[in-house]
């Protein structure tokens, strides 16, 4: 949806990066003894703040985690980085969009971090499945999107 | 000490979405996008991401317990099941209609992006649903019933 942008192959940054995502994720595990799940992490969160049938308890370092994701790019740009980004301008589209985000991660009990990065290096079958369902799930949605509704 | 701990964690986190290229919903849509022009940077991201995680979570594992709780608390659960998949469907969804998953969308948010300030909401409003209806009797199934 959106402007179609192209962005060049960057295999050495997205490595470093991903790298980086994972060690995160072995802090958490390593500290706190949790999944790094940013779907989980932010239901736990939100527990602060709405009623939730199952929340967490120690919701101090949750909140704080997701404190530290919305410092990095202010952080980086305030050391000289350029964070760039591209974000469809297609409102309804993108309430539509958080809005399956939402229920599909809390329903599914993780998203790209828990299911993708964690779910995956424990070698967990269910979250295995949940991989290939939401990468199937996103390239058929982009292929309709591009190729047969011509963008939106 | 925890807060500040987790506040770190989740800083690196964020930098590495940033340094990845996955903070930028567009990289992540070329990636889904197959028939145009591929981007297959988010594989690279995935696996770096895999790889050190499976070798750092070996290590930790090793200590018994973490540092600063008394257990480790891992899914123990290898069902698939309707909510799993129903779940994971409904996420490619909305994944490749605006190319954020929860965490980009978290660093998205001080760019303050108008796209992104309704994403949010939305996204909170959803996982907020969404985990409440994991227990839905019509999502759970019963054995097979003809």
């Amino acid at each position: 949806m959106g402007p179609i942008v192209e962005t060049d192959f960057t295999p050495w940054a997205s490595l470093a990066g991903g790298a980086l995502i994972g060690l995160s994720a072995v802090m958490v595990m390593a500290l706190f003894g949790k999944i790094a799940g940013i779907a989980g992490i932010t239901n736990g969160a939100l527990g602060a703040v709405l009623p939730m049938g199952v929340a967490p308890r120690d919701r101090g370092w949750r909140l704080a985690f997701i404190l530290g994701l919305i410092a990095a790019p202010l952080l980086y740009q305030l050391f000289g980085g350029t964070v760039v980004q591209t974000v469809s301008g297609n409102l309804p589209g993108m309430a539509l969009a958080g809005l399956l985000v939402g229920v599909g991660t809390g329903l599914g009990s993780g998203c790209t971090s828990g299911h993708g990065v964690c779910g995956l290096a424990r070698l967990s079958p269910r979250s295995l499945a949940a991989v290939l369902t939401f990468m199937a799930a996103g390239f058929l949605t982009v292929f309709v999107i591009r190729h047969v509704l011509g963008g939106i | 000490m925890r807060n500040l701990l987790g506040f770190l964690s989740g800083l690196i986190f964020g930098l590495g979405l940033i340094v990845s290229g996955m903070a930028n919903p567009a990289k992540v849509l070329n990636f889904l996008d197959l028939a145009g022009h591929w981007d297959p940077s988010l594989g690279f991201v995935m696996g770096g991401a895999v790889v050190v995680t499976f070798l750092g979570y070996r290590l930790a594992w090793q200590q018994g317990a973490p540092i600063l709780a008394p257990d480790f608390d891992v899914p123990t659960s290898s069902r698939i099941d309707r909510p799993l998949i129903l779940g994971a469907a409904l996420f490619g969804l909305g994944w490749g209609i605006g190319g954020f998953c929860p965490g980009p969308a978290w660093t998205a948010l001080p760019l303050l992006s108008p796209g992104i300030l309704t994403f949010l909401p939305m996204m909170l409003l959803g996982l907020w649903l969404g985990a409440g209806g994991r227990n839905l009797p019509l999502l759970i199934s019963k054995g097979v019933r003809k």
